[in-house]
């Protein structure tokens, strides 16, 4: 006889136009199992999620749910069979309270009465060991507390089947700590897990089995602690990966950026920065670790000069040249003095590259002042774009296909190739690679740690801590606009990080 | 030079009164998302459909007609072409998801052309002028409150004097303040115009509620429309007396920080700078350039409320975009 499982695909296919998502997917899942779904950008794991979540619906295929074939229309339906997703983009309202937020959609008649929606909430809070307070609104919160929001509300909703899209990328190791500890109490709970993860620690740190996908294709599943990290990778890319991050021992480091008392405030007035003082040395790289939101955005920002300064002075001493004061001068003079900014914010597009455009055209953004005439000259540009279309193995039908439709994974190598390519003497980076895949991650690092090798000062803002450790030379980590301490990346502790990314009085009391 | 404030006060909230419909209309339009910028139009067909419809009531009932009647076949009249000029708009933004402000301009054009098509058409069949007999005028005009109420020193004046479709403007607004705050719908409601995906996600139809929100909130600015012709304009069309209406509107939705309540004095302050050049007469100052005040007035205020960055009181966040549940 079949056994039932909680949840089933079969022959699952989705295309996007001429894309297909997935391809022929079987899986399934059982009750009170945690699984972790691996791959690569684009191999389809959201798609499939999303598909059992309703937000997709599967042009092949069926899903069945305690063994009975159902119809997941829209996330109404996915709801009454218990299935709730925890997206990677907190899907909440930010001008909502916790509370407000929780309830959405349950109930469509009546008054809405706050008090008891709150009791409710803080009731479930306390069953699970959540601390939360309803009245608070999410624009008030941490990322960690949207979290917990978003939790609770499809635990509100009765889901038994919960999917957790890349939870871990954007918590401190403190904070991932206390939410496995929720997880596993979900497990013991009878629930049916699925985090999509790219992170091979905590696939083996949480889940009871993993499942692998590889270009739309359920390549196998496996009991986590019987395959090894290199297998699991191996596995996801098709061919065996490196799992190393080169780290030379720095030679003939100069410093290169002096920072000293930099002060800065946002565009709504508040203080982000104040007095930040480090240097950053050519032929290291410079780790920048902290909770998001501590002022990274702003010293980079600062340091390119697309920030007003109130006070303190960046002196750049380039190889070869007099010293100079970055600040006061205009983002196009800091770059051509050879200072790179590789930022990617949380919308990949949003800074540095214009989605509608190709990549020709993209490279055009940093050319195209370089030759004179009223006409623009394309061939350059055109080569650059070939050339990193090669090198980093971007993945687009052509050079001249909207950045925009790329996955991120690509946008991002084609923003740091770009970055990369003038050949800067200062190169910054932030979240780099945040949402790639094991694969590109490691092209990245390589990037960076060849730019090192250069003699070029990196500066890296990080969310993965244990990229940092082994990637950096020495990490600055920043809590609340202020430089908590430089350590040393060699001898130095995730936890030790982890601690002082969040104690704000760690200086004051040594 | 004698300056009657209480007069001042008094043409201030019959001038406002369009407003307010026009504003709180737009108010619920845009707490779903959707930004429609053809309230002009919308309250263009209100206008020329309102008048339609009280005139042709007056024509059939003759001697008989009841002013009640006739208000309220107005009231329908205006709401439905305002909420069918609204449902094009949905079905351009929602169904089609064609760019909003390109479809809210075409409304615009499309709705002042319905409007002046059909005021016009009704002037040249009559021949002259369109109107309603005087005892359906007053209907319209008249003072709801009985006397006693009036009679009270000032504050009669200034309470109770006014025309029905003032007290119905204030229910209107007050409940859409409820039914945005306090119920369940009101909530999904904003939740839809702030974060489509969310609401979507949570098992909450965008489609429905910004249909639905548009197309309620588009009948109720037309009813602005019909208010001015068939009060401010004495029940008469006239092609040029609704011209800009709709766009104070648009700009007071954002001056009241999409808050229907705050839509009450927003409404009457620029009431108050519509007609302030008829009752304060300023030496030196041409009419022409005096008549421009709400104008002026509307751009400080866009400058004003875009520089002032609070959390509670920004757009929302959805607005003018529209949702696609598969988009990549």
């Amino acid at each position: 006889m079949e056994t039932v499982h909680a949840v089933e695909f079969r022959g699952i296919t989705k295309r996007f136009g001429d894309v297909i998502a997935n391809n022929n997917v079987n899986l399934y899942l059982d009750r009170g199992v945690v699984m972790s779904l691996l791959g690569e950008n684009g191999s389809g794991k959201t798609t499939l999620m999303n598909m059992l979540s309703g937000i997709y619906y599967p042009d092949e295929g069926q899903i069945l749910i305690d063994g009975k074939p159902v119809t997941i229309r829209s996330p109404k339906d996915a709801y009454s069979y218990g299935i709730g997703m925890i997206h990677q983009h907190f899907k909440l309202v930010e001008v909502f309270t916790a509370a407000e937020n929780i309830v959405l959609g349950l109930e469509t008649e009546g008054r809405l009465d706050r008090k008891q929606i709150n009791r409710k909430v803080s009731e479930i809070a306390s069953k699970y060991g959540f601390d939360i307070d309803p009245a608070k609104k999410i624009h008030d919160m941490s990322v960690s507390e949207k979290q917990t929001v978003e939790i609770i509300k499809v635990l509100y909703r009765g889901a038994d089947i919960l999917i957790l899209d890349e939870p871990t990328a954007v918590l401190t190791p403190q904070e991932t700590a206390k939410l496995f500890d929720v997880i596993r109490a979900m497990k013991a709970d009878g629930k049916a897990i699925i985090i999509i993860t790219h992170k091979l620690n905590e696939v083996k740190e949480i889940s009871d089995v993993v499942a692998i996908m590889r270009k739309g294709e359920h390549i196998a599943t496996a009991h986590t602690n019987s395959v090894s990290e290199t297998d699991m990778t191996e596995m996801m890319v098709g061919r065996k990966v490196e799992l190393s991050i080169r780290r030379e021992e720095p030679v003939n480091i100069k410093p290169r950026l002096t920072v000293a008392n930099l002060t800065c405030r946002n565009s709504e007035g508040i203080k982000k920065l104040s007095n930040v003082g480090f240097v950053a040395y050519g032929g290291e790289i410079l780790g920048v670790a902290g909770i998001a939101g501590s002022g990274q955005k702003e010293l980079l920002e600062a340091i390119a000069g697309l920030r007003r300064i109130e006070s303190g002075s960046i002196i750049y001493s380039p190889e070869g040249r007099t010293t100079m004061d970055l600040v006061g001068m205009s983002p196009t003079d800091i770059k051509d003095a050879g200072v790179a900014l590789a930022f990617v914010p949380e919308d990949r597009l949003g800074m540095g590259l214009v989605g509608s455009m190709g990549m020709t055209d993209n490279m055009l953004l940093r050319n195209w002042n370089a030759k004179k005439g009223l006409v623009i000259d394309k061939s350059e540009s055109k080569k650059m774009a070939e050339s990193i279309f090669t090198e980093l193995e971007v993945v687009a039908p052509s050079i001249d296909y909207p950045v925009r439709k790329l996955s991120g994974g690509n946008v991002q190598k084609v923003l740091v190739g770009r970055e990369i390519a003038s050949s800067p003497s200062v190169f910054m980076s932030a979240y780099a690679v945040r949402g790639l895949d094991i694969n590109t991650s490691y092209i990245i690092y390589e990037l960076m740690a060849k730019q090192k090798d250069r003699g070029c000062a990196v500066i890296y803002v990080g969310e993965d801590l244990d990229v940092l450790l082994s990637l950096c030379d020495r990490i600055m980590v920043l809590c609340d606009g202020k430089v908590n301490a430089i350590v040393d990346a060699r001898v130095t502790t995730k936890e030790e990080i982890g601690l002082l990314m969040t104690s704000h009085d760690k200086k004051e009391s040594q | 030079m004698g300056f009657n404030f209480i007069g001042l006060i008094k043409a201030a909230v019959a001038n406002g009164t369009p407003l307010l419909f026009g504003t709180s209309g737009e108010i619920l339009t845009q707490k779903s998302g959707n930004m429609n910028l053809g309230v002009e139009g919308l309250m263009y067909m209100g206008g020329a459909f309102g008048l339609c419809g009280a005139y042709v009531y007056s024509q059939i009932a003759g001697d008989s007609a009841s002013g009640a009647i006739a208000i309220i076949i107005s009231i329908i009249s205006a709401f439905a072409s305002g909420a069918l000029g609204a449902l094009l708009f949905s079905f351009l933004t929602v169904s089609l998801r064609a760019n909003q402000n390109v479809s809210g301009l075409a409304l615009t054009i499309f709705g002042t052309g319905v409007g002046q098509f059909v005021g016009e058409l009704m002037r040249v069949k009559v021949g002259g002028y369109v109107s309603v007999p005087n005892a359906l005028k007053n209907a319209f005009v008249g003072p709801v409150f009985p006397e006693l109420f009036r009679n009270i020193p000032i504050l009669g004046e200034l309470l109770f004097s006014y025309c029905i479709f003032v007290y119905l403007g204030i229910f209107i607004v007050i409940c859409m303040w409820y039914f945005l705050n306090k119920t369940k719908k009101g909530l999904y409601l904003r939740a839809v115009g702030e974060n489509p995906s969310t609401a979507d996600a949570a098992g909450i139809s965008v489609t429905k509620y910004r249909y639905l929100a548009t197309c309620i909130g588009g009948g109720i600015s037309a009813i602005g429309g019909m208010i001015y012709i068939m009060t401010i304009s004495g029940c008469v069309w006239n092609h040029t007396a609704l011209s800009g209406e709709g766009w104070i509107a648009v700009a007071l939705v954002i001056f009241c920080f999409w808050k229907p309540l705050n839509s009450l004095w927003g409404s009457l302050l620029f009431g108050v700078l519509l007609v302030l050049y008829l009752r304060l007469p300023l030496p030196f100052i041409p009419t022409q350039i005096y008549k421009i005040v709400p104008y002026i007035a509307t751009v400080l205020v866009l400058i004003f409320v875009s520089m002032k960055q609070k959390k509670d009181n920004q757009p929302p966040a959805g607005l003018g975009l529209n949702y696609f549940r598969e988009e990549r």
